[in-house]
């Protein structure tokens, strides 16, 4: 090994930097006044991933996206030339991505099982061939978001090859008809100062800007998640947003994952954000053999995973979302609905107080940065439902898991993403201790989406389904109060409307509103809910006009047909004829109950 | 190796010792520090920057004298050398021989830290340990791979709980099993329990212990579980073992992080804990796991002492949200003498849902364990109903709750020290529980199952 001497920094001439302070994964370099701010650049020998996030004078700060170990003071900064961009084109469904689009099956092969730093690869590869369709024509005028060429990316997904959104121009040349490699040029235009502009098959994007749109539209049509809580109390609509805020163990990751999975979204993109790595093999594992109920195929043919686990580095962690949500923007501006699952929101908004703690900035809320909303906010803005560049419809519904330190929703995160999101699922603690899944809070928990897809719903489900919903939302409140009471003096002396309610409430919670993540009742179309719904409240309705006439609840309720009830969910939802019976036999026992009493009665 | 040594430091603060005028020195080098008598220890770089470089000292900064103290900076991070000699033997925290037979040699060195598992690498764990502990294996159950911590208190027996499980699960006494204990910042009296424990009751010579007794330096405790799990990590994937690693006690190594935090002047974060406490912790956890196509796996079982028994304190609540569950004692329990006292509904193992079931343990331990979870929850309810308007008021359904919850402490969690229960004896031992039940009260049982179990026990 070389000798360490006290040697004096060269200034270089041009752009390159030195390295002045290490610090975790805050570095700063001098002489770096040619670089522009939030500029990429390769840190120390390894070459490692940094962007510059301010400038003072003649020094910049960079946060490093790999770990730092090992820099040395003088050591090299050298700049990219861009702000921190992905690469979007066909290959992206069913990849696996690091938090700064590193594809994790490459890295595995080339690194092995480790990731270590300094390893650079292409996002998508240039080798591996599509079957390219020509879409437009030589002479055609082209401007941004029109569509060049297409590729059938998977049996599920026809990837559209658009022209890049800041350009205009005459096609002069265009791709044949065929097999072509991923690093192939689709088309080229001509501007009109007369120069070419190629349009690569494979293109980049800037993480933090967002794609631009032609207008923005009001969502209008839920976003079917199978989950009947969610569809049939608190919906939310395609190119909504929503968050599921919960203490460890309530499920936050179950539930996420059983939106990715039976979703109603033609791409699917699941961030696991400073999460454990065993959930994002879970997801690999799983989705490659699981079906979408819609179309049969593989749901991994629509799905994009972006992992940064807990144990990744954190710079690289702050960055995963925004790398998740620009693949989501690419894929709307085809046309398509999508839906992103970012798991975990708080895991991100710590990465940036850890970051704003190295860079010694004052703190606001319990050390989160005072910029915290801001960056939420931006975050979520970037969700909706809009008029595409080539005049489609497309949509991004963001899904964000929230983590509150102890399960306490006022914490400044939880807070926070409550002002930008518009569909609220609490979940509660309670609920999960006694594995009452998923424990969504049907106190807690609102949308603001109810009324706008109720019109959907109604047209497409069944007429009565607005209606349904307030009675089960009131069942539910009133149960809310009279539990209160039974805590207080217990169920027996209570009148028996009241136990009505209370049991018809024991009924929605565990014959509907719990559901399994796992077998048949896996996912639950909104027609099969609805049946539930339907039998449980014509249960309450009969039951209360015998309660009025006098007739012991206890009654009422101790039958093996009322049992049945809360295992209708085990019937699969085309089983007409299992739901029917379950109803005659409740109706035969009421009658029963009624003529019996009635005798009864009437012989006394 | 020719490494420059620098004589005289400028500063010397708690752990921490300023170097001025030093170049060509790697951020998280390891450092060499002699003295004024020539004795030596070790320290590393914390943060460079271009006039100072700050070394964190393991062992502490007693005795070092400002203008004698020699520093030589190695130029490679702190490393631990692996071989097969290793089981059987006793480090301390910083991987030095503890018991008195000298050095290990062979094998091979490796930075402590590790680099995170490419989770394309890893294999979804799925395989059952049978512990032969009623509630864990019925209701939190372990995975082959899984990090399961117990959340405990002080005065409670989870270092007996944790002697148990490594001493009963299944797979300890066969050749490939092996077991590191990562003793941090721990009484003298539960090191040699644990050590003696597991000699007597398994192999001794499967064992690999790494000790840093309370009053050992605290900066060491950062050293230590990097140490136990560089080893576990060398055992599974090198040598193909199954290894589990017990990690006691977590809340003193959060602790060292805090003191050596502050020391150093960082902005601190929810109690005092420095801001990359959850970076921190999920760089250790994380290191469980099974890789595709090897044939080892580091299953991890961290203890931690909830600070006053609060599960919301930042140490268990960050463990938590990494961890892949937890076991959670509860002290009322414990008070009225049921070992171990788990507190069920607070406990939970992520791993389960797909480790158990047809295939894996029994076809019916799903719906039975959602169904126990379902019923013991009630019969809280019902306790604190009971609590106000007396026993002897509920309604009979609320009573049959309260039976049911006597039955269901007394026999089937309570068990012995040494008792080991198969999982389907566990399992029938539930369904006979559950039978006393009224059936309305079995939602999450298929009318097809209770129709098959409870009519063979009626």
């Amino acid at each position: 090994m070389e000798a360490k001497t006290n040697a004096a920094p060269i200034k270089k001439e041009g752009k390159e930097g030195l390295i002045i302070f290490v610090n975790g994964p805050v570095i700063k370099a001098s002489n770096m006044r040619n670089f522009a701010m939030r500029e990429v650049v390769n840190v120390g020998p390894k070459k490692l991933m940094g962007e510059i996030i301010s400038m003072d004078g003649d020094d910049a700060t960079i946060q490093v996206y790999e770990d730092t170990q090992g820099l040395n003071i003088y050591e090299s900064v050298t700049g990219t030339g861009e702000p921190l961009s992905i690469e979007v084109g066909p290959g992206l469904i069913g990849s696996f991505f690091d938090g700064i689009g590193r594809p994790l099956d490459s890295l595995l092969e080339t690194e092995g099982m480790y990731i270590s730093p300094g390893t650079s690869v292409n996002m998508l590869s240039r080798k591996k061939t599509w079957e390219v369709t020509p879409i437009t024509n030589v002479g055609d005028l082209v401007t941004g978001g029109t569509v060049i060429a297409t590729v059938q990316e998977t049996p599920l997904l026809l990837h559209k090859i658009m022209a890049p959104p800041d350009i205009e121009g005459e096609v002069t040349w265009v791709i044949s008809k065929g097999l072509h490699d991923g690093g192939t040029i689709v088309a080229k235009l001509k501007d009109a100062f007369g120069r070419e502009i190629p349009i690569p098959m494979i293109q980049r994007w800037p993480v933090r800007t967002p794609r631009p749109y032609r207008e923005r539209l009001l969502p209008n049509e839920p976003f079917v998640t199978g989950q009947r809580v969610i569809d049939g109390l608190f919906p939310i609509a395609k190119g909504g947003t929503a968050c599921i805020p919960g203490g460890f163990g309530t499920g936050k990751t179950v539930t996420q994952h059983q939106l990715a999975k039976w979703g109603d979204a033609q791409v699917v993109i699941y961030i696991g954000c400073g999460e454990r790595g065993n959930e994002m093999t879970d997801v690999l594992e799983q989705f490659p053999v699981l079906e979408d109920p819609r179309s049969g195929r593989p749901l991994m043919e629509r799905t994009i995973l972006i992992a940064n686990t807990s144990n990744m580095p954190v710079a690289a962690r702050e960055a995963s979302i925004y790398t998740g949500i620009t693949i989501g923007e690419y894929f709307r501006d085809m046309g398509y609905d999508v839906a992103i699952m970012a798991d975990s929101t708080s895991r991100w908004a710590e990465a940036l107080r850890e970051l704003s703690g190295r860079l010694e900035e004052i703190p606001a809320e319990e050390g989160f940065p005072a910029y915290l909303p801001s960056r939420l906010a931006e975050f979520y803005e970037r969700a909706g439902r809009v008029v595409t560049l080539a005049g489609e419809n497309g949509s991004i519904s963001v899904i964000g898991a929230v983590s509150p330190p102890g399960g306490d929703f006022t914490e400044p995160v939880t807070r926070h993403t409550k002002r930008f999101i518009r569909c609220f699922w609490g979940l509660d603690k309670n609920l999960a201790n006694a594995r009452h899944y998923p424990a969504i809070s049907w106190i807690d928990s609102y949308s603001e989406y109810a009324e706008e897809v109720n019109g959907w719903f109604c047209t497409n489900v069944e007429p009565r389904w607005g209606e349904m919903r307030d009675q089960v939302r009131q069942i539910l409140a009133e149960d809310d109060k009279v539990q209160q009471v039974i805590k207080l003096v217990g169920e027996d002396v209570l009148p028996d409307d009241q136990r009505l309610v209370a049991f018809t409430a024991f009924l929605i919670k565990n014959g509907y509103l719990q559901q399994n993540s796992f077998g048949s009742d896996s996912y639950s179309p909104p027609s099969k809910g609805f049946e539930i719904l339907d039998i449980i409240m014509d249960f309450y309705q009969k039951s209360l006009a015998l309660v009025r006439k006098g007739i012991p609840i206890s009654l009422i309720k101790e039958d093996e047909s009322v049992d049945a009830i809360t295992h209708l969910r085990e019937l699969a939802p085309e089983d007409k004829e299992g739901f029917a019976l379950v109803r005659k036999r409740i109706d035969t026992h009421l009658d029963r109950v009624a003529t019996e009493r009635m005798r009864k009665l009437g012989g006394e | 190796m020719a490494n420059a040594e620098y004589i005289g430091v400028k500063d010397i603060e708690g752990p921490f010792v300023l170097v001025e005028n030093v170049s060509g020195v790697g951020y998280g080098e390891l450092v060499e520090i002699r003295d004024s008598k020539g004795r030596t220890r070790h320290g590393q770089v914390k943060s460079l920057s271009e006039k100072a470089t700050l070394v964190q000292v393991f062992t502490g900064t007693e005795d070092l004298v400002p203008n004698t103290t020699k520093l030589r900076f190695l130029g490679k991070p702190l490393e631990i050398r692996l071989s097969k000699n290793m089981l059987g033997r006793t480090f301390n925290g910083l991987g030095e021989p503890r018991d008195g037979s000298g050095e290990t040699y062979g094998g091979k060195k490796v930075n402590i830290n590790g680099l995170p598992l490419n989770p394309m690498a890893r294999q979804y764990p799925k395989d059952f340990i049978n512990t032969g502990v009623s509630a864990i294996d019925t209701l939190t159950t372990l995975i082959r791979g899984q990090k399961l911590p117990i959340f405990s208190g002080n005065g409670l027996p989870h270092n007996q709980l944790a002697v148990q499980i490594a001493t009963q699960a299944k797979i300890m006494g066969s050749d490939d099993f092996a077991v590191v204990f990562a003793g941090i910042g721990i009484k003298h009296d539960d090191a040699a329990y644990f050590t003696q424990e597991l000699s007597a009751r398994g192999h001794s010579n499967n064992i690999v212990t790494f000790l840093n007794l309370a009053d050992d330096p605290v900066i060491e405790r950062i050293a230590t579980p990097r140490m136990a799990l560089s080893t576990a990590e060398y055992l599974a994937y090198d040598l193909g073992l199954h290894v589990l690693v017990i990690i006691t006690d977590m809340t003193s190594y959060c602790e060292a992080l805090r003191e050596i935090g502050v020391a150093a002047g960082e902005v601190p974060s929810r109690k005092g804990y420095p801001a990359y406490l959850y970076s921190d912790l999920a760089s250790l956890y994380e290191r469980a796991g099974v890789v595709r196509g090897l044939s080892g796996s580091v299953t991890q079982i961290p203890i931690l002492t909830m600070p006053n028994d609060d599960i919301t304190h930042p140490i268990p609540d960050l463990t938590g949200f990494i961890t892949e569950g937890q076991i959670v004692l509860s002290r009322e329990l414990d008070s009225r003498n049921i070992y171990p006292p788990i507190d069920i509904l607070t406990s939970l193992s992520r791993l389960m849902k797909d480790g158990i079931g047809k295939g894996f343990t029994r076809e019916d331990h799903p719906s039975v364990s959602s169904q126990l979870f379902a019923s013991y929850s009630r019969v809280q309810e019902v306790r604190s109903l009971a609590g106000v308007v007396g026993e002897d008021e509920l309604s009979k359904n609320d009573k049959m709750s309260l039976a049911f919850g006597r039955l269901f402490e007394e026999n089937f969690l309570k068990q012995g020290k040494e008792e080991e229960r198969e999982i389907g004896y566990s399992l029938d031992m539930a369904w006979e529980i559950l039978s006393t039940l009224p059936r309305g009260e079995l939602t999450r049982i298929s009318l097809a199952d209770i129709q098959e179990h409870i009519k063979k026990i009626q």
